[in-house]
C-alpha cells in the first residue's frame, strides 16, 4: 500500500503546486511509482506547472461520478515512467467532490502507487479539507512571511483535528517545507529565520527551498525543477526534501549559507 | 550621516517583531480555536446564570489562555443592575 501525501499550506501562492511537482518528480526519479492528484478544483494548475496541459482528457471529477475510469484519467508524464498526474476538473467547483468519491479514488491509487502526493487548494474549506482527509503524512508549506505562518498554524490545527487519523487517535506526521527562503535576508535580520518558523510551528523540517529564479524559470517551461534544472539549488533541495519523505536521514543544509570569513563578520555586527 | 543611518537601520531589523508578533498572536488564536472548549462552556455557564438571573447572551465571554506552565480560564459576566429582581 502507497503513503498519501497532502501538501498543503492554507494561504495561497506560497508554492504548494510547485512542491506537490518537484517532490513528485523527485521521488518518480528515485524510481518509485508516483501519483500526483490535483484537488484544486474549477483552479486546476498542477497540469500546466508539470507540462500536460494539452493532454488532459478526464480528470478527478470525472472518475469520482463515474464518467471515467481510474486509468483512463492518469496522464503519464512524458519524461519520466513512473510519475502520473490526475487533473482536477477545470469547469467544475469543489462541491463536485464528495468524501465518499475521494475516499474510493485515493483507496483505489493506493494500490499501484507507491506515492499518492494530493496537491490541496488555498483554503480551509471543502477543497483543502478533502484533500487532507485521508493523509497518512502533510506537508505543510510556508513562507518565512507573517501571514503564511499564521495559515500554517490553523492548517497544522486542522489536520490535528479534521482528518480520518486525527479522528482516530492517530498521530498526523506534520512536516514543514520552507520555500522562497532567502538566507541573505534572513541573516540581516529582515526575513523569519528557520529556527523562527520552526519554534513558533513546531513540527519537523522537511526541507528549505532557495528563493530562486530556477522556479520560476522550470513552471514556464512546463516541467518540474528537479527536471528542468537538477543542478539548480531549488532542485538540490528538492531531491533531500524527497530522500527525507522515504526515510532517509540526511542533514538539513541552509541554501546559500556558505559565506567566507568577510561575510561572516560583516554578519556578526549586524546582529 | 550614512554612518549614522547605517546604524539606525541595523537598530530596526524586522524579522524579531515579525516573530514576537506572530508569538503573541498564535497563542491567543490557539487557545480559541483549538478546541470548542470556551464554546461549550460560555453556552452551559451562561445557561446556569440564567436560571437565576436575566442577562444578555453578548455580556458572558469564556477566555482560555495557556502558556508553558498554566493555563487561566477566564469567565467575564455582565449583570444589569435591574437584573436581579427581572428574575
Amino acid at each position: 500500500m502507497g503513503k498519501v501525501i497532502v501538501v498543503t499550506s492554507g494561504k495561497g501562492g506560497v508554492g504548494k503546486t510547485t512542491s506537490t511537482a518537484a517532490l513528485g518528480a523527485a521521488l518518480a526519479q528515485r524510481n518509485e511509482k508516483v501519483a500526483v492528484v490535483d484537488f484544486d478544483v474549477g483552479l486546476r494548475n498542477l497540469d500546466l506547472v508539470m507540462g500536460a496541459e494539452r493532454r488532459v482528457v478526464y480528470d478527478l471529477v470525472n472518475v469520482i461520478n463515474g464518467d471515467a475510469k481510474l486509468p483512463q484519467a492518469l496522464i503519464r508524464d512524458k519524461r519520466l515512467d513512473t510519475l502520473f498526474l490526475l487533473p482536477a476538473s477545470q469547469t467544475r467547483d469543489k462541491d463536485a467532490l464528495t468524501e465518499e468519491g475521494v475516499e474510493r479514488v485515493i483507496g483505489e491509487l493506493k494500490k499501484y502507487f507507491d506515492w499518492v502526493i494530493c496537491d490541496s487548494p488555498a483554503g480551509i474549506e471543502k477543497g483543502a479539507t478533502l484533500a487532507m482527509r485521508h493523509a497518512d503524512v502533510a506537508v505543510v508549506v510556508t513562507n518565512p512571511e507573517v501571514s503564511s505562518v499564521r495559515d500554517s498554524d490553523r492548517i497544522i490545527g486542522m489536520l490535528d483535528s479534521k482528518t480520518l487519523k486525527a479522528e482516530n487517535g492517530e498521530r498526523m506526521e506534520k512536516h514543514l517545507l520552507l520555500t522562497r527562503y532567502d538566507s541573505l535576508r534572513a541573516e540581516r535580520g529582515d526575513m523569519l529565520k528557520v529556527d523562527d518558523v520552526l519554534e513558533i510551528l513546531s513540527i519537523p523540517l522537511l526541507g528549505i527551498i532557495p528563493e530562486s529564479t530556477d522556479v520560476l524559470k522550470a513552471s514556464n517551461l512546463g516541467a518540474p525543477v528537479t527536471l528542468s534544472d537538477a543542478r539548480s539549488a531549488p532542485a538540490q533541495a528538492y531531491f533531500e526534501a524527497a530522500r527525507r519523505l522515504a526515510g532517509e536521514i540526511v542533514p538539513v543544509t541552509v541554501p546559500g549559507e556558505k559565506r567566507g570569513i568577510f561575510g561572516k563578520l560583516f554578519g556578526r555586527k549586524a546582529a | 550621516m550614512s554612518i549614522l543611518r547605517l546604524f539606525t537601520r541595523s537598530a530596526r531589523r524586522s524579522a524579531p517583531a515579525a516573530r514576537e508578533r506572530l508569538q503573541v498572536l498564535l497563542a491567543h488564536e490557539r487557545a480559541s480555536t483549538g478546541s470548542d472548549l470556551t464554546a461549550i462552556l460560555r453556552e452551559e455557564i451562561l445557561a446556569v446564570i440564567a436560571k437565576h438571573v436575566q442577562l444578555d447572551g453578548d455580556r458572558v465571554t469564556v477566555k482560555v489562555d495557556r502558556d508553558e506552565n498554566v493555563s487561566i480560564l477566564e469567565i467575564d459576566v455582565e449583570i444589569p443592575l435591574d437584573a436581579a429582581r427581572a428574575a
